[in-house]
């Protein structure tokens, strides 16, 4: 065997089994939005339907009889304005930390790192009486502190790290033309760290979007999110499995594109730029 | 005073609102939950709360639910673990170099990570998992075996398969990433040398790794320790004990039990553990900070 038949070979193995692998992992997903376009009847036959007439008939269900667009507009009010407040309190503090570091800037920057570490069922007890006495269980603005305070240490060290790429000497240029702090972040930084900042953001959404301990006990009905629907569908009546599928799929689709957008810059985030 | 320190003594009022709302949020509920553990407390009888030194801890240690979630805590995480990295390795290696649809390829593989977990949950156990209509149960049937009543006869394997699912794109993300810092001059030198492909792997592409995979499994520790809606939507700790982590149990005890005194202790306790992995993940992470 040649070295070119050899490559050839090696190629369409490679190829052949990521695509396999691609398929195996997304299958539940792909599964959940077929099932989705099923009647219920059909979602439950075994053995399972492939080719069907598609229905949007459990769409139609979830709109009207579930309130969807309740859950949703919670979702997407907290997951905005938290991520939007993060951004508002975090992107100074970082701002600070990477242009006038002191000695201690390190040991803040870690400090912060660790409150993400604090494990929330350390803290579930006080959070729930806190709220409950304060009459901010079960509201938006509840969940909206919490959510604030859980992403504001992962948007400081992202932004951080961008603002760590940024060339000094662009900075030292608009500092010596006497530039006040605002003009210097406002028309220089922030047009340069543009692209890090929206990831930053993306990152924040998607997770305060798919927080799931927090939603489901602080909240019951009125600023209940998408998490907590869905998870009200724990305990059915009767055939749901297709109405169950099509609130799912309507409840990830967003932040899924949100996820794709912002792929390349995750891991920045997520792992507090110990891996870029 | 000149614009360039006017600017400095600026910016440090800007790290201010960060830190003080960042060290009221962890020093105040976590002072709650520490007088909360050492007294007498319990949602539905009413009256004075005595001071009981460290009886909730001790009653939190002999409750025979603390060793099975202790248990089963070790088993998710470690489980957990074991299954996304390696499996997360292998496939970061796999899609390392280029071929038709890598990009589309990545998008599959990433996917399972922006679900949500009461979705992703409720999918599994319902279309999957089903032992008389799921999925898993129509290819046991049409291989000729009886269907496995996931939830009742494995409930633990079947948290693990949804949580590992839930995280394995997590580890390929990083690693991912990781490898395309590899020298690739490295790689073709260990090739001409002669090396096979597990030689390669083991002693150029593991060693490059080692950094990447100890953040992947201490920040996934880290989440999987405080793993709670999988279960909460799933199976509810159990049958009897045998999903109740110690996150669980933590929250059985005080939302469905009322008992604050015990949840507290057994919420320091957690705090403790989850501690632990931070210290030495904090050490890892420090260390990529002074090395910029």
């Amino acid at each position: 065997m040649n070295l070119h038949t050899e490559k050839v070979v090696k190629l369409t193995m490679v190829t052949v089994g990521s695509w396999l692998v691609a398929a195996l992992v997304f299958f539940p997903i792909f599964w959940m939005i077929l099932t989705s376009f099923k009647t219920e009847l059909n979602a439950f036959s075994s053995p399972p339907s492939l080719f069907f007439w598609p229905t949007l008939e459990n769409y139609q269900v979830v709109f009207e009889r579930s309130d969807y667009f309740r859950y949703a507009w919670n979702s997407v009010v907290i997951s905005f304005v938290s991520s939007i407040m993060a951004m508002v309190i975090g992107l100074p503090a970082a701002y600070a930390m990477a242009f006038y570091p002191t000695a201690r800037t390190q040991g803040v920057m870690l400090w912060m790192l660790s409150t993400k570490m604090l494990p929330p069922v350390g803290v579930l007890v006080p959070i729930y009486l806190l709220s409950r006495d304060t009459g901010l269980l079960d509201t938006r603005t509840g969940l909206v502190i919490i959510y604030t305070l859980i992403n504001l240490p992962i948007v400081i060290w992202m932004i951080y790290t961008y603002f760590k790429d940024v060339p000094k000497d662009i900075l030292e240029a608009c500092r010596m033309d006497g530039a006040s702090l605002w003009q210097e972040i406002r028309h220089v930084l922030v047009p340069i760290t543009m692209g890090g900042l929206s990831s930053t953001f993306l990152l924040s959404l998607i997770l305060s979007w798919n927080e799931a301990f927090w939603s489901l006990n602080l909240t019951a009905s009125s600023a209940a999110p998408l998490t907590a629907l869905i998870a009200s569908y724990s305990s059915p009546e009767g055939l749901f499995w297709a109405k169950l599928s099509a609130a799912s799929t309507l409840a990830v689709a967003p932040i899924l594109v949100f996820g794709w957008i912002s792929q390349k810059q995750l891991v920045r985030g997520l792992t507090f730029g110990a891996v870029k | 005073m000149s614009q360039l320190s006017r600017n400095a003594r600026a910016a440090r009022f800007l790290v201010a609102p960060s830190v003080l709302l960042l060290l009221a949020w962890m020093t105040v509920p976590l002072a709650m939950t520490l007088y909360y553990s050492t007294v007498n407390f319990n949602l539905t009888i009413p009256g004075p709360r005595n001071f009981v030194g460290f009886e909730n801890y001790i009653f939190f240690f002999t409750d025979p639910s603390f060793f099975a979630g202790m248990s089963n805590t070790i088993v998710l995480v470690g489980a957990t673990l074991l299954i996304t990295v390696v499996l997360g390795t292998l496939i970061a290696v796999l899609i390392d170099n280029p071929f038709p649809g890598r990009s589309l390829v990545r998008i599959l593989l990433i996917s399972p990570f922006f679900i949500m977990p009461t979705v992703n949950a409720l999918v599994w156990k319902n279309l999957l998992m089903n032992p008389v209509s799921g999925f898993f149960a129509f290819l046991s049937k049409s291989v000729g075996m009886t269907p496995i009543d996931w939830f009742t006869d494995v409930p633990m394997l079947s948290i693990i398969i949804i949580v590992s699912w839930q995280w394995l794109p997590f580890a390929i993300l990083i690693l991912m990433t990781a490898m395309q810092s590899l020298d690739q001059e490295q790689l073709e030198a260990a090739r001409i040398e002669g090396a096979g492909l597990v030689a390669v792997f083991i002693h150029v592409t593991l060693p490059h790794l080692a950094r990447p995979l100890a953040v992947v499994v201490m920040i996934e520790t880290i989440f999987l320790l405080s793993i709670f809606a999988e279960i909460f939507t799933t199976t509810g700790g159990g049958p009897g004990t045998q999903t109740t982590t110690l996150a669980y149990l933590i929250y059985s005890q005080a939302l469905l039990q009322y008992d604050v005194g015990m949840a507290s202790a057994g919420g320091i306790v957690a705090v403790v553990l989850a501690n632990i992995v931070a210290f030495f993940l904090i050490r890892v992470v420090g260390k990529s900070l002074a090395g910029e």
